[in-house]
């Protein structure tokens, strides 16, 4: 189960970050999105994976979706869609991912039994007892950032 | 395990596309791609960890993401309009 998950969120990523016409990455990112919610659910986590639902695949992927409609006009020739440095990158992720997996068999990680007791619940009161701070400021965050969206993105 | 090694993955795929891409949108996917790949972690810690700080940080890691788009978005649009493309190549003016 979590195995068919994986591969279609592998295979989307893949695609996203391959394939030439935009629109087509966008659909792709859109798939691995919803896959992701899809481990959310599966990882005890379901605020997280509505939220994924609601914010990413709801919203960011129709922002996304207009950007690419604003600026790529519907008979552009596709020019390659990759620069001249493909192969050193390729060479830099895989020393990375390498790295990576040797940092992943040292790991000492021992599952803790038993379930989380009502996340949602506790979701709720962490985020207005101890994490009520942040909570605070990453909403000033996103007000500033919508009002600078919207004075960027204006006209003159 | 399997999940870390997939988040991995996850990352070093979006890491390939922000540095080859040449398309300001499909960059700017390429980076949600490793957001995602690091909220994949924080959820599978706080699973098996048993504890709700990973989710907490997963939340605010979407709000700060939805934040980034919006920006992004809005940058892009500009960008388009100074120089009639996306191709961030083409945008080197401060490029000596």
């Amino acid at each position: 189960m979590i195995y068919v998950l994986a591969a279609i969120l592998l295979i989307s990523a893949f695609l996203t970050v391959t394939l030439k016409n935009i629109f087509h990455c966008a659909l792709a990112l859109a798939v691995a999105l919803l896959t992701l919610a899809g481990f959310y659910f599966y990882l005890d986590a379901p605020f997280v994976g509505v939220m994924q639902l609601i914010i990413y695949v709801g919203a960011i992927m129709i922002l996304i979706i207009f950007a690419i409609m604003l600026t790529t006009r519907v008979g552009d020739r596709l020019l390659s869609a990759a620069n001249h440095q493909v192969m050193p990158s390729l060479l830099a992720v895989i020393v990375f991912v390498l790295f990576g997996i040797a940092a992943i068999r040292k790991l000492d990680l021992v599952a803790k039994a038993g379930k989380m007791s009502d996340p949602i619940a506790g979701l709720g009161r962490e985020l207005l007892t101890t994490y009520l701070l942040p909570f605070e400021v990453i909403s000033l965050l996103l007000l500033a950032a919508l009002v600078g969206a919207v004075v960027i993105a204006r006209k003159d | 395990m399997d999940i870390l090694a997939i988040s991995l993955i996850l990352f070093g795929l979006g890491l390939f596309g922000a540095l080859t891409r040449k398309n300001a949108v499909a960059i700017l996917m390429s980076i949600e791609l490793m957001l995602n790949a690091v909220n994949l972690n924080f959820v599978y810690f706080s699973r098996t960890l048993i504890d709700l700080s990973g989710q907490i940080f997963t939340l605010f890691i979407i709000a700060a993401a939805a934040a980034e788009a919006a920006i992004g978005l809005a940058i892009i649009l500009n960008l388009y309009r100074e120089f009639g493309d996306i191709d961030v190549e083409k945008a080197a003016l401060l490029k000596w």
